[in-house]
């Protein structure tokens, strides 16, 4: 009762005129920027991080959260429109979204899209207000092996989870933490992989990792595919809105399902985009309509959307209860709490307890916010398609480049940027996740802090990861995930030596 | 970093761009094991070493990369799927180019001239849009990031080694 106690505090922090303002402006940003190509949630708050210094941290974060749901909704309308999707999770909501479209039947998909994604959000910001406070709470008595076992569980999930090869995700995982090395080392206070270059003493920052792999990389990738736009009309009047609503209801299995899709991927480093794929093919196995998906059927639209808000929002649990994010755009809220000096981690709701229910308020809110938003103003945000990608590109490398400056007022870091940038293109043509690389490099000193001053309490031996039932469990877990593709080998060749033997 | 655009050096197969990532991955992996190395990679008198922990992140880098290798030179038989076709390419590198360009060019004359030629050039030359509407539109991208980050927020952007705005008194 006292969590409910401090959200309705949080709603007073929450509610002043100056946080709502700003709440409308992060959405509006946020869905312009998930609307264009080549910036997306993570990146699109990166570069907006340093606008955000000069605010107290509650206002920034709330400005920064309202642009990531912002960015969640503005996927879906290019996807809905377009059949472009403007960010990887709303991939799989074209796939019946846009023939809804071109049947004439836009406004109702966007409807049913934004609706659902509002409910998927809702349900894990409630999840978020009971369950973080326990996180938190337990996570308390954790020592450094423990939050070491929970990092490599992190870690570990990305192998076990993850749909690409096993060993790229490991080796884009390696580099991070490599990447992440570089500078002073905190501990010693010895350089450490700077060849000399003492420029590279600051070490690599991950706000330009993300900048460049996602923002260049992708304006590369889409500048391949040679993006020709041809959008339907989009009209939302109250009436199909209403209409739309009325019918719902009916698909509340559907909702529910993905909904518990979405916050478990959400969660565990899943993320939103193998949510939304996942809920699209269950929903699409279940539904007695199921043979109809991919014409334009409406559950088609609701299960991936669903599935992807309530992902993108409970990323935002072990973030806050742990400091450990779920996903990119956790990773760069969390990077933004750092600036501002607090501490992710179960005593941020000991300690900051205004700031931490705050944004939980504001979670709601915000989502309120951008359903009003995205329903009133599609027209408006569907003609930023329309401007010509010859103008587009340029000005968005020229905001990247801004954005890679103003993180250390560093020239360097521009040319890194672009290098990232090659690097995302390149990783991505490839299958190299780049989750993995942009999480091991906001998370590599702090897991190898907690290594280190675990090895430090046992002396040098490894028994510390298995020293109490607790460490035990999440180490037997993570190494459970780490082997699991071995799993899948395994049987795929056993599959194959019976269809030899038959 | 030595990283080079590995687009153009492996040609265009994907398993050629497949071998000289796994390379490269192989290259920095062995790279952090060096330095580790050469830092102290076990036990000190007071604890782990500054390069206990990098040795081994450069150990499962190489590792990876030489297993990623393996399983591209393995799968010889099966047809080479193309990286990227050389009509794609040249759109890639004709954004990449000039993104590169524009960065040299932040460093010589700073961000905000930089921006407004680079919008102004990629319209003209790519968009095909008169060199009127090019240039207005640059400079005011270029104008309007001026008056957000120099004046209203106050946050100093890059002038480059020239400055050539330094007439106007930032």
């Amino acid at each position: 009762m006292a969590d409910i106690a401090a959200l309705f505090n949080g709603f007073a922090v929450a509610l002043t005129p100056f946080n709502l303002l700003l709440m409308l402006i992060g959405v509006s940003l946020g869905v312009i920027i998930g609307v264009l190509p080549g910036l997306g949630g993570a990146n699109g708050i990166a570069i907006l991080l340093p606008l955000t210094f000069t605010m107290p941290p509650t206002s920034a974060i709330i400005m920064l959260s309202c642009i990531y749901w912002g960015a969640l909704f503005g996927g879906a309308i290019t996807s809905i429109l377009f059949n472009i999707p403007g960010e990887p999770w709303s991939v799989a909501t074209t796939f019946d979204g846009y023939p809804m479209a071109q049947h004439g039947r836009a406004g109702e998909a966007l409807t049913a899209a934004f609706t659902s994604s509002f409910v998927g959000a809702l349900v894990a910001v409630i999840m978020i207000t009971f369950l973080a406070p326990l996180v938190a709470r337990f996570a308390l008595q954790f020592g450094p092996p423990e939050f070491f076992a929970v990092y490599f569980l992190t870690f570990c999930s990305f192998v076990g989870m993850g749909k690409e090869p096993p060993f790229k995700i490991l080796a884009s995982m390696m580099l991070g933490f490599a990447l992440a090395a570089v500078g002073i080392d905190t501990v010693t206070g010895q350089l450490r992989l700077i060849f000399g270059w003492h420029e590279l003493m600051r070490g690599f920052d991950f706000l330009i990792a993300v900048i460049g792999l996602f923002g260049i990389g992708e304006i590369l990738l889409s500048m391949e595919e040679g993006l020709s736009f041809s959008g339907r009309a989009a009209k939302i009047n109250p009436k199909v809105v209403l209409e739309t609503w009325a019918r719902l209801p009916r698909y509340w299995a559907t909702s529910l399902r993905s909904c518990l899709i979405g916050c478990w991927l959400g969660i565990t480093p899943g993320g939103a985009t193998p949510a939304s794929f996942m809920s699209y093919g269950v929903a699409k196995r279940v539904s007695k309509n199921g043979a109809r998906f991919g014409t334009g059927e409406i559950e088609g639209v609701i299960a991936p959307e669903t599935a992807a808000h309530a992902a993108g929002t409970s990323a935002l649990l072990p973030m806050l209860s742990l400091g450990i994010p779920g996903s990119p755009t956790a990773a760069v809220l969390l990077g933004g709490l750092l600036i501002w000096g607090l501490q992710p981690g179960p005593l941020l709701f000991v300690e900051q307890k205004d700031f931490v229910w705050g944004l939980i308020a504001s979670m709601y809110l915000g989502n309120i916010a951008g359903l009003i938003i995205v329903l009133t103003c599609v027209p408006l945000f569907a003609a930023i398609l329309r401007i010509p990608f010859s103008i587009i590109a340029p000005i968005i490398v020229v905001i990247c480049a801004i954005g890679a400056y103003t993180v250390h007022n560093a020239m360097l870091d521009i040319w890194f940027m672009l290098l990232f940038g090659v690097a995302g293109y390149v990783f991505k043509k490839l299958g190299y996740p780049l989750a993995p690389l942009v999480l091991a490099l906001v998370l590599g000193d702090r897991a190898e802090d907690a290594f280190r001053q675990s090895m430090l309490m046992s002396q040098g031996t490894l028994s510390v990861f298995y020293s109490n039932w607790l460490v035990g469990s999440i180490m037997a877990l993570s190494v459970v995930m780490l082997v699991w593709p071995l799993l899948g080998f395994w049987r795929a060749h056993e599959r194959k030596r019976a269809a030899a033997a038959v | 970093m030595s990283q080079q655009n590995e687009t153009g050096a492996g040609g265009l197969s994907t398993r050629g761009a497949e071998i000289v990532v796994a390379l490269v991955l192989f290259a920095i992996g062995a790279l952090v094991v060096f330095d580790s190395h050469r830092l102290g990679s076990s036990w000190g008198a007071d604890g782990p070493e500054a390069g206990y922990f990098p040795f081994y992140v450069g150990l499962i880098t190489c590792i990876s990369s030489l297993v990623i290798l393996g399983q591209t030179l393995a799968r010889r038989g099966a047809r080479s799927a193309v990286f990227v076709e050389w009509q794609a390419l040249r759109q890639v590198l004709s954004v990449l180019v000039p993104a590169a360009v524009f960065v040299l060019a932040i460093q010589l004359i700073g961000l905000y001239v930089a921006a407004a030629l680079y919008i102004a050039g990629f319209m003209r030359w790519l968009g095909n849009y008169s060199w009127l509407k090019s240039v207005v539109l640059g400079t005011l991208v270029s104008a309007l990031a001026f008056v957000t980050f120099e004046v209203w927020f106050q946050v100093p952007l890059y002038k480059g080694a020239f400055n050539p705005l330094s007439f106007l008194g930032y």
